[in-house]
């Protein structure tokens, strides 16, 4: 690039000037909440029980919630990459709903499918399955919101994968599972991982959705909301200071991973 | 043995239609027709991998249409390789073996086996994204012939290589062929290509398939206007490359020595393009080592250009523009004069 570019065109040195606000808009106040806080604070916050298990649940159920979506979620993709059928375009768009829907709104939603007085919940009781006020809840809240990403990015993933080394491997003698298994997952797979990953992330961010199915037990985003309700912004601080770390520094070794992979 | 018997295919915007084609044990069969006739969807449904309407495939005197690909034991290489890129060459080509769990000791030997043959083992370690076009089309044909196949199923698989290296793949092609015997069905929209290779031609156009007979036949009786346009573009005679004494190299047809300008020897055939021939009613002085007289026996009108017949014989066909046919004043019966260069003639 040169920089005479920079220099002598209007319309770059605007983009520039609108670019450092909007990145300023978000970095500030991550700097800002991060700086700001005292390390002995954090540091106690670490230890307390409470915190630990708000982020261990948080960490935990949206694992899970991306291990019910890979399994369910990758077929899905699959086929959407591969087949037309009449009404798919309205299929791709009902999938990708949970984006935009008020998350309060999905969270009603889910209680009355869920809940104790429809035949899915019911029928999870059987099973010995509750949703209200357990780590079910908040597991299937964090899968409808999240599992949009997952379907996507393993679609667009499929569909980079030439049929024709599915069709290949057929002649060679793979059966249709063995050729999915062997070419095509394996190719899909950093699409898959990525998405996997933002699927995690955002069940992790999730709030709206959970404290409508289960206020407790307690994941970490509740936990900052109920810290900052009952004690204020200062006792809520440091929570959602680790929040941030934690989340920040797992997402970068996870980007990291698959990256260096995609290198070679 | 393979046939297929009154095959209905149906594409996006055209159908392949009473399409009928038997196929000896261990030949050479090339199927012929322009980019676009459905060549390569005939292929795969060949293989299976293909919605078929209606018709069949048989196979050694067996019904497979409605067996999965996987159990045909018919093999594929497409014109673009289509290697899996995740793997090795070396797990490229035994994927297939692996599939059918032979034996790590078989499995190595039939690996070491065909990459020599191929002359690829210095390859084996390598991923496919490093490998030129040839290497790749190597590894692909490897890969189809490990399994041991009963039909090989080739889709243009020399249009993809520059010109240097499709000569040579042309050879190889028919060295493998010899060697292994492997039924083999060529699909090609390259006339020449045809004519070398092919034990059998089909000429597939609109749908249908138009000629079936061997390149002879398919060059000298074309049964329509579309399988003669084919052969019409172009002069090809059979005949054998000799060297003479006076350190000429010389293609000899039934009655006629053309000289010309190659390497190969033997049994061939020799092609030259109607516009390369030089047309005069009197002797041409020239550096071309070709000048022939003859009669012309045909003139057929193009609008723009004329194709001109002139017997030797053999025929020649000569494409001249209006505005010279017009100012030579040639017509049929009359004693022409036809010149070309030795190196406007391709031998194949």
């Amino acid at each position: 690039m040169n920089k005479k570019l920079f220099t002598t065109n209007r319309m770059t040195f605007t983009f520039i000037i609108l670019g450092v606000i909007i990145f300023l808009f978000i970095i500030v106040p991550l700097i800002k909440m991060i700086v700001g806080s005292e390390p002995k604070l954090l540091l106690d916050t670490l230890f307390e029980p409470e915190f630990r298990s708000a982020i261990w649940l948080s960490l935990y159920a949206a694992f899970i919630a991306t291990m019910v979506g890979f399994v369910l979620g990758v077929p899905l993709a699959y086929l959407l990459a591969r087949f037309d059928f009449p009404g798919k375009n309205l299929v791709e768009g009902l999938i990708d709903v949970p984006i935009v829907l008020p998350h309060t709104a999905a969270g009603i939603a889910l209680l009355f499918v869920f809940g104790r007085n429809f035949f899915a919940g019911r029928a999870f009781k059987l099973l010995g399955i509750e949703f209200v006020d357990t780590t079910a809840g908040i597991v299937i809240a964090m899968l409808f919101v999240s599992i949009p990403l997952l379907i996507d990015s393993a679609k667009e993933g499929f569909k980079k994968v030439d049929v024709r080394l599915e069709k290949v491997s057929r002649t060679l003698g793979a059966s249709p599972w063995q050729a999915f298994f062997r070419i095509s997952l394996p190719l899909a797979w950093r699409s898959i991982v990525a998405g996997n990953i933002m699927m995690w992330a955002r069940g992790i961010s999730e709030f709206g959705a959970v404290i409508i199915l289960a206020y407790h037990p307690m994941i970490a985003p509740v936990l900052v909301y109920e810290r900052f309700e009952t004690y204020g912004l200062a006792y809520s601080q440091p929570v959602a200071v680790l929040l941030i770390l934690i989340c920040l520094i797992i997402f970068l070794v996870l980007r990291t991973i698959v990256y260096r992979g995609q290198k070679k | 043995m393979i046939e297929v018997k009154n095959l209905y295919v149906e594409l996006k915007d055209f159908q392949l239609q009473d399409i009928n084609l038997s196929v000896e044990h261990g030949e050479y069969f090339i199927i012929l027709g322009p980019t676009g006739a459905g060549k390569t969807v005939l292929l795969e449904s060949i293989a299976g991998l293909y919605p078929i309407k209606s018709g069949g495939i048989w196979l050694n005197g067996k019904d497979v249409t409605r067996l999965v690909p996987e159990k045909r034991g018919i093999s594929i290489v497409y014109q673009d390789h289509v290697l899996f890129p995740h793997l090795s060459v070396k797990d490229n080509i035994v994927f297939g073996l692996r599939l059918h769990k032979w034996a790590s000791r078989d499995i190595e030997a039939t690996l070491n086996k065909i990459s020599e043959l191929l002359g690829i083992s210095h390859l084996l370690h390598r991923k496919p994204d490093t490998l030129s076009g040839g290497e790749c089309q190597k590894v692909a044909l490897a890969r189809a012939l490990s399994i041991k196949p009963k039909v090989l199923l080739l889709d243009e698989p020399l249009s993809a290589l520059d010109p240097e290296s499709r000569e040579g793949v042309q050879r190889e092609l028919r060295q493998i062929h010899n060697q292994l015997k492997v039924t083999t069905i060529h699909v090609t929209h390259d006339f020449e290509e045809a004519i070398a290779l092919g034990e059998h031609i089909a000429v597939l156009g609109e749908g249908y398939v138009k000629q079936t007979g061997t390149p002879e036949e398919i060059f000298r009786q074309p049964n329509s206007e579309f399988v003669a346009r084919f052969a019409m573009a172009r002069n090809i005679f059979p005949g054998e490359v000799i060297d003479t004494d006076d350190r000429n190299t010389v293609f000899c047809t039934e009655d006629s020595e053309l000289v010309v300008t190659t390497d190969l020897r033997g049994r061939l055939h020799a092609s030259i393009r109607p516009e390369d021939i030089l047309i005069s009613p009197e002797p041409l002085h020239s550096s071309a080592r070709n000048s022939f007289s003859g009669i012309i026996t045909n003139i057929t009108d193009k609008g723009s250009t004329l194709y001109i017949t002139v017997n030797l014989p053999p025929d020649f066909i000569c494409l001249v523009t209006r505005h010279s046919f017009e100012e030579m004043g040639l017509d049929e019966g009359q004693k022409v004069y036809i010149t070309f260069k030795a190196s406007a003639i391709h031998i194949f």
